[in-house]
């Protein structure tokens, strides 16, 4: 199973709701098209709600870095929500975890980006 | 190539096509043996991504998809650990060539992440040329250690 992937809005913030395996092939790059296109139409403040993604590779982690440059570069904002322990110790092994922000609680994640 | 010792029965020996669907059915009969030899969730998962990671880098670096080269697959069952040897039929490389990953200033790569993967989950990581051609990976994991 790939990944399947929602958006909604919560006041300014982007809300992109990932379900699924986060892998090489289909699943990576639905979440870098996403990402890309959510920035292209000027949502600058997004924030990756993973609390469904039971899976991510070292491809699935380098959309997640690939989705946080191309945002910051260009001025904006991507945040991590709702990690599993599996995925908060793939960003600890990675040292990922001092480059993201990630939050247990989509309330203060949204309240974040203010 | 890797020898075998003398307390390892093999399990699996088993040829894929360069291709991502490989992978998929690698890390399937991988966890199957893994599943059969009695390793928990937790290491079945680690075992699952150490075995991913490999299969990737011989499909997508070693072999680099192309449809005449194979990656061969080997599984191995020890008194305590499973062994799992993949091998492509690439040009080779040089680990030490690899950047690191934890390096500040490759943070922010793309890609390069599934040694570390792979060294973090497996109790045991080696990576050596392959008689006569390639990369070989042996992945060791011990039942009940942590």
């Amino acid at each position: 199973m790939s990944v399947k992937l929602s958006t909604r809005q919560v006041g300014d913030v982007t809300v992109i709701d990932a379900n699924g395996r986060l892998t090489l092939g289909e699943g990576a790059s639905t979440l870098r098209e996403t990402i890309r296109d959510m920035a292209g139409k000027g949502h600058k403040k997004l924030l990756l709600n993973l609390g469904d993604v039971s899976y991510i590779d070292s491809s699935g982690i380098g959309e997640l870095v690939s989705g946080f440059t191309t945002l910051t570069n260009q001025g904006g904002q991507l945040k991590l929500v709702g990690l599993t322990k599996r995925v908060k110790d793939l960003l600890q092994i990675t040292k990922l975890y001092t480059v993201f922000e990630v939050f247990d609680d989509e309330a203060n994640a949204v309240r974040s980006f203010a | 190539m890797s020898e075998q010792r003398s307390e390892e029965v093999q399990v699996v020996d088993a040829e894929f096509d360069s291709t991502l669907e490989s992978v998929d059915s690698a890390e399937d009969a991988v966890l199957h043996a893994a599943g059969k030899f009695g390793f928990d969730e937790e290491d079945l998962h680690k075992i699952g991504i150490a075995v991913r990671e490999s299969m990737v880098n011989a499909v997508v670096h070693g072999n680099r998809y192309n449809i005449r080269k194979k990656v061969h697959l080997k599984v191995k069952r020890g008194e305590d650990r499973i062994i799992v040897e993949i091998r492509d039929e690439g040009e080779g490389f040089e680990l030490e060539k690899i950047p690191d990953p934890l390096a500040e200033e490759n943070l922010l790569r793309h890609s390069g992440r599934g040694i570390l993967l792979m060294q973090s989950f497996m109790d045991e990581f080696e990576m050596y040329r392959a008689d006569p051609k390639g990369t070989e990976v042996r992945l060791v994991k011990y039942r009940g250690k942590d």
